[in-house]
């Protein structure tokens, strides 16, 4: 069914009746070409692409728990490209140019709004990384602007320029930036999936993944054996559990990260802040509630729940950079399982087992890789081989000692 | 979350910073992998992990806790240099 004005129209004459589900529940088949474990944004998306772009429709999203409920609907919805490592340029920007043509592409409305990414600078050290990490973007073709105290201000007019301690001397801004809905982000890669034929599977945890000869030729879930030709993971959060069932360890920690939602109200920020003397986010959802989150706890967890000393940072961050959010009641705080890797930077590549593949290791960046992440798993599954936009996010680069580490901060997870 | 750290008390998980899973150190000699291993690889258990946490907002000691990654329940705190 193609959503439009018309049908909105006609459905509405007709008392509503003639809507169907979004996607279908099928019954599980004992085989397929490619079997992709994890229903969350980049394995619909993967499904999706596998289909559209590499003609493989004979595909399977194994998801344990029901669309949704993982960490695509826990993020704080911010879709960027402003990176600096010529690894990650190509790839985050071929993400963004994918998000610009989504919803008509898949006739979806997922709220995509590019509303403007801002990130405060606070020293002068701080401005001339700014001005290389916009160098690098433009130099890229990606848009950057370096904008000065006077335009930040005007542009946001709620911040506190004169903060003694971290007084706001300009940012960078990208205009083509912004937040997607990310719930619908989901349900709409489901939908189009879907409907190329991919089936999905919900509850349907897989519980051992068959190595025969070196090669994976199926999954054991809680719904039965299901063979496959080839298994692409996709469970970000879970990889170093559900990789190990083929003898698999990855270069990856599980950390908890919070984020947190305000009682709505009118208009107050029309784009993304970022505070540059911490790691604090926030942005206004079209409900109205104010959406932001700060750093990682800093432990390794599996708790969807973090801790209080980190609602504290994330607060006196938010007191620092826009004081006027004192008075607000904050309605509600959630956490999310983060695969962080070794350099801060995902992996999308083959594994040493001939017909597994990995996308994981998305530390706290996955939702605005999205669709780009789910196009290069594609490919790479599909073809057998890495596409040149993540040709760097490899697996073996933690051997080969190629890492692609935007934070420079090494092999410790919890710096990045 | 508070760390029963073994020469001061119970203390506030703010005192304390978080270094990572306890892993044995291979030999000086060990091949290239062994250390790639090390420095890289990580079981990243669902559930308890022995891991070294510092007080470094008390007596700055090093210490072992076996803590539970799911409940983030802590079992066990010693001095990492009692090992």
């Amino acid at each position: 069914m193609r959503y439009s004005l018309r049908r909105v129209l006609w459905e509405g004459l007709r008392g509503q009746s003639g809507w169907k589900p979004a996607w279908r529940e099928p019954e599980k088949r004992d085989s397929y070409d490619v079997v992709i474990v994890g229903g969350g944004g980049h394995g619909l998306a993967t499904a999706y692409y596998l289909a559209r772009e590499q003609g493989i429709s004979n595909v399977a999203v194994l998801e344990r728990s029901r669309l949704g409920l993982g960490n695509v609907g826990r993020n704080t919805t911010i879709i960027r490209s402003n990176y600096l490592l010529p690894g990650n340029i190509p790839f985050y920007e071929h993400s963004l140019k994918l998000w610009e043509g989504l919803e008509q592409e898949i006739n979806y409305n997922a709220m995509v709004s590019q509303r403007g990414v801002l990130n405060l600078f606070h020293s002068d050290g701080q401005r001339d990384a700014f001005a290389r990490r916009g160098n690098a973007m433009r130099l890229a073709g990606v848009d950057a602007e370096l904008l000065g105290a006077a335009e930040v201000k005007a542009m946001a007019p709620l911040l506190a320029m004169e903060n003694t301690r971290f007084p706001i001397l300009g940012g960078l801004l990208q205009r083509r930036g912004g937040t997607v809905r990310h719930d619908a982000v989901a349900w709409g890669y489901a939908r189009a999936a879907d409907a190329r034929g991919v089936d999905i599977l919900q509850n349907c945890e897989v519980t051992g993944i068959r190595v025969e000869g070196g090669r994976a030729v199926g999954v054991g879930t809680t719904r039965g054996p299901i063979r496959a030709g080839k298994i692409g993971l996709a469970c970000a959060g879970r990889s170093s559990q559900v990789a190990a069932m083929a003898g698999l360890r990855l270069p990856i920690e599980s950390h908890v990260l919070q984020a947190f939602v305000s009682e709505g109200l009118k208009p107050l920020i029309d784009c993304v802040v970022t505070f540059g003397a911490g790691h604090f986010y926030i942005s206004q959802s079209d409900k109205g509630g104010l959406v932001f989150g700060g750093n990682i706890d800093g432990y390794n967890s599996y708790a969807a729940r973090g801790n209080l000393p980190l609602v504290e940072e994330v607060a006196e961050e938010a007191m620092a950079v826009m004081p006027r959010l004192g008075r607000l009641r904050v309605l509600r705080s959630w956490g999310g399982i983060m695969d962080m890797t070794m350099d801060g930077s995902p992996i999308i590549d083959r594994t040493p087992v001939e017909g597994l593949y990995l996308n994981a290791g998305w530390c706290y960046g996955g939702f605005k890789a999205t669709p780009a992440s789910g196009w290069c798993f594609a490919y790479t599954i599909a073809q057998g081989r890495p596409h040149a936009l993540n040709a760097a996010l490899s697996l073996d680069r933690f051997a080969t000692g190629a890492l692609v580490d935007e934070a420079g901060t090494g092999a410790q997870p919890n710096h990045h | 979350m508070r760390i029963d750290c073994p020469h001061c008390g119970p203390r506030d998980r703010r005192e304390f910073s978080y270094r990572g899973a306890v892993l044995p150190l291979p030999e000086p000699g060990a091949a290239d992998e062994a250390w790639f291993a090390h420095v890289y690889l990580r079981d990243n258990p669902a559930g308890p992990i022995e891991e070294y946490w510092q007080h470094e907002g008390g007596c700055r000691a090093w210490l072992v806790a076996t803590r539970d990654t799911i409940s983030h329940r802590i079992h066990a705190v010693r001095a990492a240099a009692a090992r």
